[in-house]
């Protein structure tokens, strides 16, 4: 790919960098707000997989919850702004092919998913004694999960037409997959239908995969977590790079 | 050598509002081309389509001989929009907007062009300045600017002096006339008639999505507007009987008679002198486009 597709995703990085106190060190606060809370009520009276400390269990969820909401965010936010304020039409007259404008904007929410996780991650170093049983594993999740819904957010921000509509995605769609897939619990606590159901979520994957790169251990495995995921995440990629192409809501 | 810009039978509609219909349009290498009509005429639509912003339901587009949809990539190099919405992205100082607008193209290190295009248009001295804190003015030549930044060879200003101060109106017809003289294609539409006589050199008018005339400015003021003769006679005197069927009072209590030629100043004015008629004022009306535009207009139903 081009200097144009590397000149957007600078732009893209730019764009929420430059507004870091709204764009990371927001969530980050959010985060740690959760963690307080939760593990100051729950600490005394969770043990997961019968070992694990509530606080460390709960850490894992949150940076990837975090790692999830602000690629979304990303990518959605950037485009409905510049829907809405009109400027996008920068980005559309220059020769910019559809996929590198689709890679620029998923690439830029996996870079905003990381370095809110990361923030978390430092955050939180200050609370838990966290093990890193595989690396690897802790690292393709993120980015897996940031390209994921940085597409996501990408068919958000192109179909909405309005910051309210975007809302309403925001709020039906991606904050009950990621409060229903265990960031604060593990599903094995969940009565049997509400685990089945649990299974149909891919943030729940996400979150699973993630935590077994900290303690080796998950309510699934990671290869399967894997495996939806990534077809998940090839899933909204077609849909995005389909809706790209055709020039749906952004070519009238 | 291709057209600067190919338009075949372009069709574009909006549910039940047809914006362009069948729209046949070249416009040559090296032209200063006018796009006229009244607000709705379709002349948006028309350049959105060029630069791919908006699909047409049927018809072709190609700038420089490329499709605009085939070959979108190779098109959009060619072109250089200043849309008609003063839109601005707050995030930026302008030199990094243009600089990025400068990589969305493939141009790096483009400082020298950049700084040209700026000094052009009276910006050098806002450079850094965030685009948020941009008058409007100022805002409009950043969009000229970012327009710009590829040297495109073809350039399309919709609406560009739309509320703009005169002299931004001046600072950027000087630039945008040397770049026309260095060979660069540009393409006009404005409400400012004035603006697009002195400039253009054809012209087309557009009315509810149709081309209603299309001809070099010189043929388009001779064929459509007549030379006036305006006049006032002392004492309030009345027109003789001969002359009386062609002229129109004025509310001032002027009379204005339509020439077909230049010729027919001598004779008119005989026959006053005849009749005992004596001129106190006489004025000599050059045709104006604005003339033709309402004429063109109202025959156009
Ligand atoms: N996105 C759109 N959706 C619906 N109607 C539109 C849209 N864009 C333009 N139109 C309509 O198409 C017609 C032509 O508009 P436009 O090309 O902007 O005219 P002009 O630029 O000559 O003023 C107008 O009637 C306008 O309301
Ligand atoms: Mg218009």
């Amino acid at each position: 790919m081009g200097l144009g597709f590397r000149t957007l995703l600078y732009k893209e990085l730019l764009r929420f960098w430059k507004v870091g106190f709204q764009t990371v060190a927001a969530p980050v606060l959010t985060a740690m707000l959760y963690l307080l809370i939760f593990s100051h009520v729950l600490e005394a009276h969770v043990k997961v997989y019968d070992e694990i400390a509530y606080t460390a269990f709960l850490v894992p969820g949150l940076i990837m919850m975090s790692v999830l909401q602000n690629a979304f965010a990303n990518s959605s936010s950037s485009l409905i702004q510049s829907k809405v304020t009109g400027n996008i039409i920068f980005v559309l007259l220059p020769p910019l092919s559809y996929r590198e404008f689709f890679a620029a904007y998923v690439l830029a929410s996996v870079g905003r998913g990381l370095v809110v996780g990361g923030g978390v991650w430092l955050v939180t170093l200050w609370f838990v004694d966290l093990h890193y049983s595989h690396p690897l594993w802790i690292l393709a999740f993120a980015i897996l999960g940031g390209m994921m819904m940085g597409a996501l957010g990408m068919v958000a921000g192109i179909w909405a037409d309005k910051f309210d509509q975007l809302a309403a995605f925001q709020n039906f769609i991606i904050m009950p997959l990621t409060f229903l897939s265990g960031v604060f619990y593990s599903i094995h606590s969940l009565p049997e239908f509400w685990q089945g159901v649990s299974h149909w979520n891919p943030v729940f994957y996400l979150i699973d995969g993630f935590r077994y790169g900290f303690f080796g251990r998950g309510d699934v495995s990671p290869w399967l977590g894997l495996g939806v995921v990534a077809l998940c995440t090839a899933l909204f990629s077609v849909v995005t790079l389909y809706v790209l192409q055709r020039g749906y809501k952004l070519r009238g | 050598m291709a057209a600067a810009i190919h338009i075949n039978q372009l069709c574009k509609t909006y549910g039940k509002l047809q914006a362009l219909r069948s729209v046949d349009l070249d416009i040559q290498q090296g032209e200063f081309f006018g796009l006229l009509g009244p607000n709705g005429a379709g002349k948006t639509t028309l350049i959105s389509t060029l630069a791919g912003l908006t699909r047409a339901d049927s018809g072709s587009a190609s700038i420089l001989g490329f499709d605009v949809q085939r070959d979108y990539r190779e098109a959009r190099r060619q072109l250089g929009v200043v849309p008609q919405e003063l839109v601005f992205d707050p995030f930026f100082t302008v030199r990094e907007l243009l600089r990025i607008q400068s990589g969305y193209f493939g141009i790096r290190r483009n400082d020298d062009w950049i700084d040209e295009v700026l000094a052009n248009l009276d910006l050098t001295d806002k450079a850094d300045t965030n685009m948020r804190k941009l008058s409007g003015g100022m805002k409009r030549r950043v969009l000229v600017a970012q327009a710009l930044v590829h040297r495109p060879p073809v350039i399309v200003l919709d609406e560009p002096t739309a509320g703009v101060d005169v002299e931004l109106r001046q600072t950027l017809w000087r630039f945008v006339r040397d770049l026309n003289q260095q060979g660069h294609t540009v393409v006009l539409t404005t409400h400012y008639l004035e603006e697009a006589e002195n400039l253009c050199g054809r012209i087309a008018m557009l009315k509810q999505g149709r081309i209603v005339a299309l001809d070099t400015t010189s043929n388009l003021l001779s064929q459509f507007s007549r030379q006036t003769l305006k006049l006032r006679l002392r004492d309030g005197a009345q027109l003789p009987p001969a002359l009386a069927a062609r002229g129109q009072m004025t509310p001032s209590g002027a009379f204005s008679i339509a020439l077909n030629d230049l010729d027919e100043v001598e004779s008119v004015l005989h026959v006053l002198h005849e009749a005992g008629a004596r001129v106190e004022d006489m004025e000599l009306a050059k045709p104006d486009l604005e003339e033709v535009f309402v004429s063109v207009m109202h025959e156009a139903g």
